[in-house]
């Protein structure tokens, strides 16, 4: 049986000061996204074709090399706060919550190192 | 997981409601399809239907609820009492969408009316949800004024009528759950999320100047869902039937706090 009063069940914690981060770096990724989005189409759509020697040769620029990093950098970023957003909304259980919230970070960093290795190998002249 | 359906001992689909005819002669017939259920039956909920002739009943919802409870049905429970938007007691779910009974015209309502608690909060009985966490909610925000100068011993605290201007609209909040019950963030997380109209009240002194705790009520706020549950769904504003802007008051606080941020 539960008999604490329901202000006390509200104040719980406290509040965690912490929030404000998350909501500016959110809104920030989607701003630099929004210029990145537009560079990364305008530039696959005017490359000459989609095969290996062209993305390569347009790699090897260094501001298109910078571009593609940070566009792959912002996006991964941005992802990892909404999905932990989508988490925390959705899944109640404290336990399940946590694990999923680590989890969700794990397969972004993993998305965002394979994504930077692979943009660098191009732009840096591998031959993967 | 979030709660997208109702508890099995909630749905009252499979439960056939009872049928109330309208009395003979009658000439301008609408049916109420209300939402019943008492805790002391034991029985599942269920909708019954009311016939209620609109030539002997008043305009407004409210009208037809208090007429089938005093000619047809007494056990009809709901909360009402000033009759005029006033005092935010017989707030519920009508044709889909949270409002005052009192002050929604059912010629507003194509078809039938169909009447229901407001949404995601416990029924005590009936029409009738239980506000308590709603309540503890607000009393959370300390909704009074907080001062460290002693107030002047000649007359009251001052203050501009611009600064009074800004506190005008958010004071109006009659406290109805209208806002909150109409926010899915507020039903997925109700239990950790102020929910609008407690951010709204919240707003209201955080942007008194005569207060002297803002920092304190900012740094209550600052949470990831007391405050930052809020993604601006909008259906707060929508459903306000005071037509305040609990939405927009919460982006201001959000604004504050990167303002005091960054």
């Amino acid at each position: 049986m539960n008999l604490r009063s329901p202000l006390g069940y509200v104040l719980g914690h406290g509040s965690a000061r912490e929030g404000v981060h998350h909501w500016w770096h959110l809104r920030t990724t989607s701003a630099a996204l929004a210029v990145l989005g537009v560079w990364f189409l305008f530039a696959v759509l005017t490359l000459p074709d989609l095969g290996r020697a062209a993305v390569v040769a347009w790699l090897a620029r260094p501001l298109n090399a910078v571009l593609m990093v940070l566009f792959v950098w912002t996006a991964v970023w941005h992802s990892a706060l909404g999905v932990q957003v989508v988490v925390e909304d959705y899944v109640r259980t404290k336990g399940p919550r946590v694990l999923v919230l680590v989890l969700v970070r794990f397969i972004h960093v993993l998305i965002g190192a394979a994504a930077l290795v692979s943009v660098l190998k191009l732009a840096l002249g591998g031959k993967a | 997981m979030a709660e997208f359906r109702l508890p099995p001992n909630s749905r009252f689909k499979d439960v056939p409601g009872r049928q109330y005819k309208a009395p003979p002669g009658a000439t301008s017939v609408r049916t109420f399809r209300i939402y019943r259920w008492d805790p002391d039956s034991g029985d599942k909920p269920r909708v019954d239907s009311f016939e209620v002739d609109l030539r002997r009943c008043g305009p407004m919802v409210l009208d037809a609820l208090i007429k089938i409870k005093n000619e047809v049905d007494s056990t009809l429970t709901f909360r009402r009492s000033c009759r005029e938007g006033i005092c935010g007691s017989c707030a519920m779910n009508i044709d889909g969408v949270n409002t005052l009974a009192c002050i929604k015209a059912i010629e507003d309502v194509k078809g039938e009316l169909r009447i229901f608690p407001l949404p995601h909060l416990p029924v005590i009985k009936d029409l009738v949800p239980d506000l308590t966490n709603f309540y503890a909610q607000y009393a959370s925000i300390k909704p009074w004024l907080q001062t460290r100068t002693p107030a002047p011993p000649d007359r009251e605290r001052l203050q501009s009528p611009e600064d009074q201007e800004k506190i005008d609209r958010p004071s109006a909040c009659i406290l109805c759950a209208c806002c909150s019950t109409s926010c899915p963030s507020y039903w997925w997380n109700g239990d950790r999320y102020l929910g609008p109209a407690a951010l709204l009240a919240a707003y209201r002194w955080i942007v008194d100047t005569r207060d002297e705790a803002t920092g304190e009520r900012l740094d209550d706020l600052e949470d990831p869902f007391r405050l930052y549950r809020c993604h601006t769904i909008m259906n707060c504003t929508e459903a306000c039937p005071k037509d305040l802007n609990p939405a927009r008051a919460i982006a201001e606080i959000k604004k504050l706090m990167a303002e005091r941020q960054y």
